[in-house]
């Protein structure tokens, strides 16, 4: 049984005594090899929840401790060497001037000598599957394939947790599909806990553990497959439940017995031809 | 957008003047400015010449990236030999007719101008064709160096160059798409008196502004995400060095400068 990584403890935020709390009491814990969706409405506090991670904010209240450390003002330079982050605009997170100098910019931060930059560049690219660019300069490049570079520099400090903060909310469904794909091939050799934050469910499907936000609180946590169970509870916090299932939900409207909630199409294909089997 | 945007002049190459470090580069070529002033007859003016032409053959860049590096320069040459030609009153009178009195010392005096005009626009345009902003820009941060001793932010400086260099073709990306999307609204940016053109520019430099602070924020929280801490205990990835070339190019231009100081007259 892995051990907890992350451990939120009644942590609450806002931006300054005026404003209403942008996070309430958030309790929850992140293992260290589990992949966790968090989703919520705009303004539901799932990314604050992000910056906290990273030590990019304080909360006022509880307390956050990753790996066992608690963050504070003084352990933020540690922490930040295990948490990777992604964000959500590819533009606005690239530094470098071209692909391996963007790479190289978290391992330049923590004085990692060059011959070990130049070998974890090479393997880091090769993971996302951008070995042929580079040399490329960002305006040359795809919103997908920045984010992979992206991902590439965050995975060359080896963090134990990478956290993508919409990351794909700006790329187009390919450049989804592409991000999609790296990260689950990621979490699933390196072994690291994963974090992908979003308001789509369809990215939730492949998760280990659902936490849904509204409001500032925890509103729910569980199971893809629970999550999507209750639609309506869905539709009300702001959130598309995806087609496949609103699909499933007219069926059985009509009649056609389903047994249990499909998550992608495959899912919903198996059910109905294996339909007549069961009735 | 134009995809194969080009930064600066910068023409990508493998020659030896391409593959020399930007450091000696800059060295020569802030030396040769100043020992262009020293030549003063015809054999010095041939050594730097010929070390000029030397150069730009060496740097394999096709002549007409050269002349254009050159065309902006043209009137200024033209106008300070014919100033020459026109003001200098020694030597014998080589040409009269009506009021174009010239002397065989304007003449030379014209030409001399001009060569040194000349050589140096050659010169250091070739510094920009041979070398990328980002050298540059290392280079800099790297001779630099020992003003951080007395507190000058020389890391910052050469971070903001690089930062800088890297969003220019964002930033373009975005004025073409707001430049359109304020076209379709209405905003006329081609026609028209001068002053209504001028006010066109407004709403196109408004959102870019908002936009270009936008972004410098979020950087500003992706690199401190990513361990950002300043320039102290940073490693670097380019590195420059000094190789066997460089020790002979030095060499070579330390022989011109030689060269010169003898061929040029006194007194």
């Amino acid at each position: 049984m892995a051990g907890n990584l992350i451990e939120f403890k009644d942590v609450s935020f806002r931006y300054s005594e005026q404003d209403p709390w942008v996070l309430k009491n958030v309790t929850f814990t992140i293992k260290e090899d589990e992949w966790v969706a968090i989703i919520g409405h705009n303004g539901s506090g799932k990314s604050t929840i992000a910056k906290l991670i990273n030590g990019l904010l304080f909360p006022q209240e509880g307390e956050i401790l990753i790996g066992g450390k608690k963050v504070t003002e003084d352990s933020i330079w540690d922490i930040r060497k295990d948490v990777g982050m992604v964000f959500q605009n590819p533009d606005n997170q690239f530094v470098g001037a071209t692909v391996q100098d963007d790479v190289a910019f978290g391992m330049e931060n923590r004085g990692i000598t060059r011959e070990v930059m130049v070998e974890r560049i090479q393997s880091t690219l090769e993971a996302v599957g951008m070995s042929d660019y580079q040399f490329t300069e960002p305006h040359r490049l795809s919103g997908g394939q920045k984010q992979r570079v992206a991902i590439a520099g965050v995975l060359a400090i080896s963090p134990r947790v990478l956290i993508l903060d919409e990351a794909t909310a700006m790329l187009d469904p390919n450049g989804r599909k592409e991000i999609m794909q790296t990260v689950s091939q990621l979490q699933s050799k390196q072994g690291l806990a994963l974090i992908t934050i979003t308001h789509d469910l369809q990215e939730v499907v492949q998760a280990n553990r659902v936490i849904v936000m509204n409001k500032g609180e925890v509103w729910k946590e569980s199971v893809p497959r629970e999550i999507f169970t209750e639609k309506e509870e869905l539709r009300k916090i702001g959130l598309d439940v995806p087609f496949v299932t609103t699909l499933a939900d007219a069926l059985k409207d009509i009649g056609v017995s389903i047994s249990k909630e499909p998550l992608n199409h495959e899912e919903l294909l198996e059910e109905l031809w294996t339909l007549h089997l069961r009735t | 957008m134009n995809n194969s945007l080009i930064i600066g002049q910068y023409v990508p190459g493998n020659s030896i003047v391409h593959r020399l470090d930007p450091r000696t580069k800059i060295t020569i070529i802030f030396f040769f400015v100043f020992i262009v002033f020293f030549a003063n007859n015809l054999p010095s003016y041939a050594i730097l010449v010929a070390f000029a032409f030397a150069s730009m053959f060496a740097s394999k860049v096709p002549i007409r990236f050269i002349l254009k590096g050159l065309t902006p320069v043209w009137f200024l040459i033209i106008f300070t030999f014919l100033l020459h030609l026109f003001v200098t009153k020694e030597g014998t009178l080589v040409f009269d007719l009506w009021i174009f009195k010239f002397y065989s010392g304007g003449v030379i005096r014209g030409i001399a101008i001009a060569i040194r005009f000349f050589l140096l626009i050659l010169v250091t345009s070739l510094l920009t064709l041979t070398t990328t902003p980002i050298e540059i820009t290392d280079a800099i941060e790297d001779m630099l160096g020992p003003l951080k001793k007395i507190k000058f932010p020389v890391h910052e400086l050469a971070l903001m160059m690089s930062i800088s260099l890297r969003f220019i073709p964002t930033l373009m990306q975005e004025t073409d798409k707001i430049s359109r999307a304020q076209a379709s609204r209405g905003v006329d940016f081609r026609t028209g008196p001068i002053k209504d053109r001028i006010k066109a520019v407004i709403p196109l430099l408004v959102p870019l502004f908002v936009s270009a602070f936008k972004r410098a924020e979020e950087l500003a929280m992706a690199m401190e995400a990513r361990g950002y801490q300043g320039g102290e205990g940073r490693s670097k990835l380019r590195e420059l060095k000094i190789e066997k070339m460089d020790i002979f190019v030095y060499i070579i231009f330390i022989v011109v400068i030689i060269l010169l100081f003898v061929t040029r007259t006194y007194g």
